[in-house]
């Protein structure tokens, strides 16, 4: 085949794939089925389209072949039942198949299918990277190569785990709904946190030499505006794109032409992304407007997204808003606490209010055994010892900081940091 | 990556007038599917080019011409904002707007600071220098 032609229908599948999967899912019920099927359909294409008989449009072309392939194994399922009741089970699983209208108008609302996809690729049944690979691999459109090379791992390694996780959901019979509304809440959360766990994985790699990926950063960016219109009513859908939008418009700041990191308040914000932070700040101050204006009636994405947006509106370094955003660290604190959430509380009340308080805050988290092996405890310490002029113990706090990280562009930059303290003292 | 799609209609672009209903339907409808699939950034449409003007360089100084302009060829009349994985992605979302006959759209990647990272230091420097200033 012309290598055109293939790049054309890879690209026609990568924007189709979603919407067949939920489709087919929906009337199938089974989601490792629907993929199967949908890969099937796209086979057909590869073999029959020619640059001069592609259909007018594709995507109904795929989903009327995709269904018709369906339709005849049920068929072969019914057969294979009446042979041996062995596969009767098998053959159960076609049962509400059977009254699937293939005429059925094609472009009706897939937007319901897709956000049950989305919640059955991040159910609580599936470990957290097999709901990371199953949500890129049915709702971003992502091939098992792309995937295992976003997060560095060999192919067939994702191709294992997306088996797996397939296999896991048609074990535990999960159905193919939107939970109910008692539900909703901690799948929805489930569902955001795959999201902007392949958002950070993308922004800020935890392994490997490069600290960015935007590739996967973009790919999180592209599920999570795909959900805001799915549910353009929850705030703190709203709330993550805001802070994916207002944290991805710094991406080209971040990092040296060599691809050193560079931190918030070093950065030029001239390359800081308007359009992005234009976004960001809409979708945040949609958000805002669907909480009311109690500050706790905001949950932990819109209160991150806040704080991405005292940055955002920052036009120097020297002009954010601390105390504005140590208040927000104080309402998150409240409403989601955990060690990391004050650990940049403490950031905050040392730009705030001087590196004393800042210092005075750590303390009360140096027992907290989470934070053990965390190496921007350390880190944010060093920090501000040296602005205290403790030197020497702040060098020491880069050390050990540098020993606790695994990234390797991470790692030279705290050595760096150590270095110039020592210089100093 | 960004893509620019630069919508030229012809010399429909400076009657002014509207598409008929079902045109201006099907083209909320291409739009919405823009934004459903979390690929559309921004995207406007543009008035006719008697609102607007030229401004050209010749001999390095600016002088001004108002519109209308005469070729209709060149004539924009709105662009989008898309991001995609691909440059084929782009072309296909491309090729499913529902265009009038004869209309073209011309697709431009856009520059993005992370092109920009496998220019020499110098370069950037200087980069860095212009975005101060412009920056303020």
């Amino acid at each position: 085949m012309e290598d055109d032609l293939r790049r054309r229908i890879s690209a026609i599948y990568r924007i189709e794939s979603p919407k067949l999967v939920a489709r087919l899912a929906r009337f199938t019920g089974h989601v490792g089925l629907a993929e199967e099927l949908a890969h099937d359909a796209l086979v057909s294409a590869m073999e029959r389209w020619t640059p001069d008989s592609m259909p007018d449009n594709p995507g109904a072309w795929l989903m009327a072949t995709a269904k018709r392939k369906a339709l005849d194994r049920i068929r072969h399922a019914r057969l294979a039942a009446r042979e041996s009741a062995a596969v009767e089970a098998d053959a159960e699983l076609w049962r509400d198949v059977g009254h699937v209208d293939v005429e059925e108008k094609l472009d009706d609302d897939i937007g319901d299918d897709l956000l049950r996809l989305m919640f059955v690729a991040c159910h609580p049944v599936l470990s957290t990277e097999s709901r990371v690979t199953l949500t890129l691999r049915l709702l971003g459109g992502l091939s098992t190569a792309e995937i295992a090379r976003a997060f560095l791992v060999a192919e067939p390694t994702i191709a294992q785990r997306i088996v797996r996780a397939k296999r896991a959901l048609a074990d535990a019979k999960v159905p193919f709904e939107v939970p109910r509304r008692e539900e909703l809440a901690p799948r929805l959360a489930s569902v955001l946190e795959v999201v902007y766990f392949v958002f950070n994985e993308g922004y800020s790699a935890t392994s490997g030499d490069d600290w960015m990926r935007p590739g996967l950063a973009e790919d999180a960016l592209r599920l999570g505006r795909v959900l805001s219109r799915l549910l353009p009513e929850e705030p703190e859908v709203l709330g993550l794109v805001a802070l994916m939008e207002l944290q991805a418009s710094r991406i080209g700041a971040r990092t040296t032409p060599d691809g050193e990191p560079i931190l918030l308040l070093e950065q030029d914000r001239s390359r800081w992304d308007r359009l992005l932070i234009q976004r960001g700040l809409a979708a945040l101050a949609r958000a805002e407007e669907l909480c009311g204006s109690r500050e706790d009636g905001r949950g932990p994405y819109v209160l991150q997204a806040a704080i991405a947006a005292c940055h955002a509106r920052a036009r120097r370094g020297e002009d954010t808003d601390w105390t504005r955003i140590a208040a927000i660290y104080a309402a998150l604190s409240e409403r989601a606490p955990s060690p990391v959430v004050e650990l940049n509380r403490a950031v905050a009340l040392g730009m705030a209010f001087g590196p004393g308080a800042g210092l005075a805050h750590l303390d009360l988290l140096a027992d907290e055994p989470s934070l053990a092996g965390y190496h921007l405890l350390p880190s944010v310490r060093g920090e501000l010892l040296a602005k205290l002029g403790r030197f020497e113990e702040a060098a020491r706090e880069c050390d050990r900081a540098s020993s606790l990280t695994e990234n390797l562009r991470e790692k030279r930059l705290l050595g760096g940091r150590a270095e110039a303290y020592r210089k100093q003292k | 990556m960004r893509f620019m799609m630069l919508m030229f209609p012809g010399p429909k672009a400076e009657t002014g007038a509207m598409p008929d209903e079902k045109g201006v339907a099907a083209m909320m409808k291409y739009n919405e599917e823009l934004v459903n699939s979390g690929v559309m950034l921004s995207g406007d449409g543009l008035h006719p080019s008697s609102k607007g003007a030229r401004v050209r360089f010749a001999g390095g100084k600016p002088t001004v011409a108002d519109g209308p302009f005469t070729e209709s060829k060149e004539l924009i009349g709105g662009y989008w904002i898309i991001q995609v994985k691909s440059k084929d992605e782009a072309v296909e979302w491309a090729r499913r707007c529902p265009a009038a006959e004869d209309d073209m759209i011309e697709l431009r990647q856009i520059f993005e600071m992370s092109d920009f990272t496998n220019l020499s230091p110098e370069i950037h420097a200087k980069a860095d220098e212009l975005g101060k200033r412009l920056g303020g």
